[in-house]
């Protein structure tokens, strides 16, 4: 068994309001020097497949397919 | 015409839509299952607001890759019309049938009231009952309405005419102050390259009896009775 983790964020230009949302609480809770923030999700795949290249595979196109939104999402898959 | 409600569990607005269009029609509309997938017979597929399966992992994925959805895809590719509503638009643009996304609003709050819509053209089935250029008030109903798309699809959509209904004054003045949830360019809804599909996020349903406070969307399903009239 391979376990694939799929983190999806959000594609550089487009308006991620939680982000944002999220760094104003910290600055309000005085947490000082804190940049952009972004906020996105991350899923966990047990896959049965234990061949890592196609692990990956399998899991790219799960994310392609459905995970993300490639309109508005960009998605990266790591083998753990 | 005959119009059909996709159903999907989690959809809440289904009745709202069955009460409008029969009100235009004269007839009660046909229940779709989410399960079903025979759609012959239909002029119109709607697709109503609510959460369809929870909305989990994004407002519409689920529903976008259910087995009644592949039917609609193929009803709207033989030339069918097909209509969207709220989390119809979210499921619309989550398989593909229409460009774009509904991302979060802007304020990240839920939005629960009116809004103005200005009718872009008038020369479809869905608007021909508006005047070109006037507003029509539409309750909104959502927490994801912010429409997105890239630039070059933006323009690609101006350019052909492509945007139905932008967030506007009552007067039809399209300003920031009344752009209610961040959508790029105002966009409210918009359609298919063929015109026969319409997304949008407004719910022109809750305005067709004067029990409602108005009939502002009475027009596009009367509108819709006129164009499909079999």
């Amino acid at each position: 068994m391979t376990k694939a983790v799929v983190t999806i964020m959000l594609k550089e230009g487009v308006l991620d309001p939680q982000g944002k949302a999220i760094g104003h609480a910290l600055g309000n809770l005085g947490f000082s020097g804190v940049g952009e923030v972004r906020a996105g999700k991350v899923i966990e795949l047990e896959l049965a497949e234990t061949d890592p290249v196609r692990a990956r595979a399998a899991a790219e196109e799960m994310a392609r397919r459905l995970l993300a939104n490639t309109v508005i999402e960009s998605f990266k898959v790591e083998l753990a | 015409m005959k119009a059909g409600i996709v159903v999907f569990p989690g959809i809440n607005r289904e009745r709202d839509m069955a009460i409008a269009l029969e009100r235009s029609t004269g007839r009660a509309p046909r229940m779709i299952w989410h399960t079903e997938t025979d759609l012959s017979g239909l002029d119109l597929v709607v697709i109503p607001g609510g959460f369809s399966y929870g909305d989990y992992l994004r407002c519409g994925a689920m529903a976008g890759q259910s087995a009644v959805m592949q039917s609609v895809r193929t009803f709207a590719e033989a030339g069918g019309y097909v209509l969207g509503v709220c989390n119809g638009f979210q499921i619309l643009t989550e398989t593909g049938m229409l460009p774009g996304a509904l991302l979060r609003n802007a304020s990240l709050r839920f939005i629960s009231r009116d809004c103005y819509l200005r009718v872009e053209r008038n020369d479809t089935v869905f608007t021909r009952g508006y005047a070109k250029g006037s507003t029509f008030r539409a309750p909104m109903a959502h927490g994801d309405g912010n429409y997105f798309a890239d630039d070059a699809t933006l323009d690609r959509l101006e350019g052909e005419g492509r945007v139905a209904f932008r967030y506007a004054e009552p007067d039809g003045a399209v300003t920031l102050s009344v752009n209610p949830n961040g959508s790029a360019r105002s966009i409210a809804g918009i359609y298919s390259d063929n015109f026969r599909v319409l997304g949008l996020m407004p719910h022109p349903e809750d305005l067709v009896d004067p029990l409602m406070g108005g009939e502002d969307g009475k027009p596009l399903f009367d509108g819709l009775v006129q164009a499909l009239a079999a």
